[in-house]
């Protein structure tokens, strides 16, 4: 039910910061569901209305080389629901960082090919209670993840898809037994791993990025569905399929300045709500060079 | 160039090691999966003269007199342990190692698995109304149970109490038979458990599998399949282990039918099967509220559900008559339109907005909602821990987990009893500016539930182990004010709850001491 876990998608692209340049910024999303799959079966449930997830995170990607950028991001997350009785969380999520690596670049008659590895880490940065879905902020399980990602430059036309496994943390819950499909005596929970894929197509120059998004979750053994009418639990198995739509653009007045904006909508999932999303923010980037490079791109 | 790509491949390699190192390995020990061999201190011998519940004496359901030992039939049977024992597979060891624990313990911790499985409100119908479920037409949508609160405390008691007077039985026939186990009639066979100084016939473990499955049959008729699969375990690990010879085990097996039979008919006449009422009743409740001049309960559900088994504190009672639980019934609460009232419900609004850490800690650990154990099942999950310490023997086990349940079932049908007399509004139907931490309950205020299980089951376990008494009173005191601090409940539905809870407890205390056990 938390769609809290799904990684930021803003490092997923085939861009690097220069070296030495740190570009910082600050993404507002609101995301918001009135139908979830209980397993399969998809429901409302009136007993909670409308359930929203508000979240500012704090993002930051520093240029250690050109080809080796440090990316972090921490979100601030609330949760609201319209209807029923249960109390929104509110918090400081997970703290991600992620290692991007250039590790392959072709230039194929004056189209680019380029491979990445990215390997990345996430920990809770507050004591926030995971067992409390769907209103929780988050599953406070720490999660170390690699994704391999291509990239294909064609004009100003790209193509990127990549694919990531997240390995995740047992998590402790309040409780010292519960029920999943069988009782367990102990107050950990094994979380099931995940396997992320995404895909983008769009148009990109230095000056503006559009593009399509296709992105899917799929939890890994150990998970397992809702029951009718039962609470969802962290432990679930929780897919999602989502498509969107995200732009970004460089300011001519501001050098330096960019404005990024996108859509989301969950077209089929399980165990999850059915959320719609927009996002928007603002990214700066400064250079610690001392020289005159302005582009987060590379030279392609 | 190439070079910088080389040194960069290896750094994220290194990277990706660091991450594999850093994920813990997802391997989880449970508690009940750490408890040793059931060894008892005290097998107690005498258990045979013990009081049961609801035989009329532990010879009431008669059992043929085994087959000597000499006979062939006998050896064969001894054979058959060798035959196990010459080629025990992984599978029969794992049985051994889970029911060597302990019959009752394990029958327990079942109970408390298919409490939880079927422990889900009904899903409303496209116009708004709820199914109910069906004893007569179990698999129907939805299905029966629905294992809320006060049908689980109900479900463990009849489970215990079947279990204690089965377990009285058989001690009673055992030490009449007198019949030495297999390996002393012959020494060449390996024993896998702790040998029990017990005659064999019948076995305890028959009777447990025995009594069980029929009980169960009542009141989780669609798990007959897992249930019985769990009785086959049980009864192959004593013939496996060298603790009991097959004719042991089915003489246990048909005592304990006969046992359950008895306590079948007494579930079926009294008067849970009719606790849900009907919209005639539940108009009627309202009204009365009303022209008391209060503000009656209303379901908070959506779409609005008929209240939770409104004549459940009519269910007739083990150890209580309907005159005591009359005369227990708490003082009324604060009218809904007094200065108290008022004074206790901005009470409530003050917790619902402490959702600091500490607070949503307490609320979680006792929340025992939808899809758990229940409050009662929390509480013999609670004893069971507590009384692998004290190496009972399965007849002590099965005694106090009787105690413990019927006096929850006890504060199940006092405390329901409050809530239909007094029909009172939850805090926020009152103040719908309220927010909880935890689902409400779809039942009135007045008392609070987990109180009153809380108090009854800390009042028996405190008489049972005395040196925990501290302990105990604590946790049903931080289960009690959980309710306010989650804010589901007043103060005074949280006091008079726990209150309850005591005094009913008190019920089976006498009992404990009258029982011939001490």
């Amino acid at each position: 039910m938390a769609a809290q876990h799904f990684y930021a998608q803003t490092e997923i692209d085939g861009i690097m910061m220069a070296k030495n340049n740190f570009c910082a910024g600050a993404i507002y999303e609101y995301s918001s569901w009135n139908k979830y799959w209980e397993g399969t079966y998809k429901r409302e449930n009136l007993n909670f209305g409308t359930v929203s997830t508000q979240k500012i995170a704090f993002n930051g990607n520093y240029g250690i080389t050109d080809n080796l950028n440090v990316i972090f991001s921490i979100p601030y997350v609330t949760t609201n629901a319209t209807a029923g009785t249960m109390a929104g969380q509110k918090g400081f999520q997970d703290l991600s960082l992620t290692l991007k690596s250039l590790v392959y670049e072709k230039e194929i008659k004056g189209n680019w090919l380029s491979f990445y590895v990215l390997g990345g880490l996430s920990v809770p940065t507050s004591n926030y209670v995971a067992d409390y879905l769907p209103l929780s902020i988050g599953l406070h399980s720490k999660t170390a993840s690699v994704r391999l990602m291509s990239d294909y430059q064609y004009g100003n036309l790209f193509a990127t898809v990549s694919g990531a496994y997240v390995k995740r943390s047992n998590i402790k819950i309040d409780r010292n037994v519960y029920f999943t499909d069988v009782m367990h005596y102990t107050n950990e929970v094994d979380m099931p791993d995940g396997i992320s894929f995404n895909a983008r197509v769009g148009y990109r120059t230095s000056r503006l990025i559009a593009e399509a998004v296709f992105d899917n979750w799929t939890t890994q053994k150990g998970g397992f569905d809702i029951t009718t009418n039962n609470m969802p639990f962290p432990s679930n198995t929780m897919n999602m399929t989502k498509i969107g739509f995200n732009g970004k653009y460089n300011l001519k007045q501001i050098s330096g300045l960019a404005i990024i904006g996108g859509l989301n909508h969950v077209i089929t999932g399980r165990n999850v709500g059915q959320s719609d999303s927009f996002y928007g923010g603002l990214f700066y980037v400064l250079d610690f060079t001392k020289k005159t490079k302005t582009t987060t791109t590379d030279e392609k | 160039m190439k070079n910088n790509i080389y040194i960069t491949l290896e750094k994220c390699c290194l990277f990706a090691l660091l991450l594999l190192n850093f994920s813990c390995t997802n391997d989880i020990e449970e508690s009940n999966q750490q408890y040793p061999q059931l060894n008892p201190v005290n097998p107690d011998l005498l258990a045979g003269t013990w009081k049961p519940i609801l035989l009329t004496a532990p010879d009431e359901f008669a059992i043929d007199a085994p087959l000597a030992v000499t006979t062939a039939a006998y050896k064969a049977e001894i054979n058959e342990i060798k035959s196990y024992q010459s080629n025990i597979t992984a599978d029969q060891e794992r049985i051994i190692k889970y029911w060597s624990v302990g019959g009752v313990l394990r029958w327990n911790e079942i109970m408390q698995t298919l409490v939880a499985r079927h422990n889900r409100p009904p899903y409303q119908n496209p116009d708004g109304t709820y199914p109910a479920p069906s004893a007569a037409n179990p698999f129907a949508n939805p299905q029966f149970p629905f294992s809320n609160p006060p049908f689980a405390a109900r479900a463990y008691a009849y489970v215990s109490a079947a279990q204690y007077d089965a377990m009285v039985a058989t001690w009673h026939y055992k030490q009449l038979y007198n019949r030495a186990s297999p390996f002393v009639v012959d020494n060449s066979i390996q024993v896998l458990v702790p040998k029990s100084t017990l005659p064999s016939y019948p076995s305890e473990d028959g009777a447990l599998a025995g009594v069980t499955v029929e009980i169960l049959k009542l009141l989780f008729p669609t798990e007959i399949a897992y249930i019985q699969e769990k009785a086959d375990e049980q009864k192959l690990y004593r013939i496996i282990s060298g603790a009991n010879v097959r004719s042991d085990v089915e003489a246990g097996v048909a005592l304990g039918k006969k046992i359950a039979a008895k306590f079948t008919v007494r579930a079926t006449t009294d008067g849970a099967g009719a606790a849900i009422g009907n919209q005639a009743l539940w108009t009627q409740l309202e009204t009365n509220a009303i022209a008391k001049g209060e503000t009656p309960w209303r379901s908070l559900d959506l779409p609005a559900r008929p209240p939770m088994l409104p004549l459940f504190g009519s269910v007739k009672s083990f150890l209580m008559t309907p005159d005591n639980v009359v005369a227990n019934r708490p003082l009324p609460p604060p009218s809904t339109n007094s200065p108290q009232f008022l004074t206790e419900l901005n009470e409530v609004k003050r917790y619902s907005q402490d959702d600091s850490k500490e607070n949503m800690k307490i609320v979680a650990f006792w929340a025992d909602g939808v899809g758990t154990y229940t409050p009662p099942g929390h509480w013999n999950a609670i004893a069971d821990a507590a009384f692998v310490e004290q190496n009972y023997s399965e007849v002590r086990w099965a005694r106090n987990l009787a105690l413990l349940n019927l006096a929850m079932m006890d504060a199940a049908i006092c405390c329901w009893d409050a809530k239909y007399f007094y029909f009172n509004p939850r805090p926020c139907q009152a103040d719908a500016s309220i927010k909880t931490l935890t689902g409400v309950p779809n039942f009135p205020a007045y008392v609070s539930g987990h109180s009153t299980f809380s108090g009854a089951a800390s009042t028996v376990l405190s008489h049972l182990i005395p040196s925990k008494t501290s302990e105990f009173s604590a946790m049903a005191t931080e289960a009690s004010n959980s309710r306010l601090f989650g804010a589901i409940h007043y103060r005074s539905d949280c006091e008079n709850g726990l209150l309850l809870g005591k005094a009913v407890g008190n019920f089976a205390v006498n009992r404990a001491a009258t029982d011939g056990a001490k």
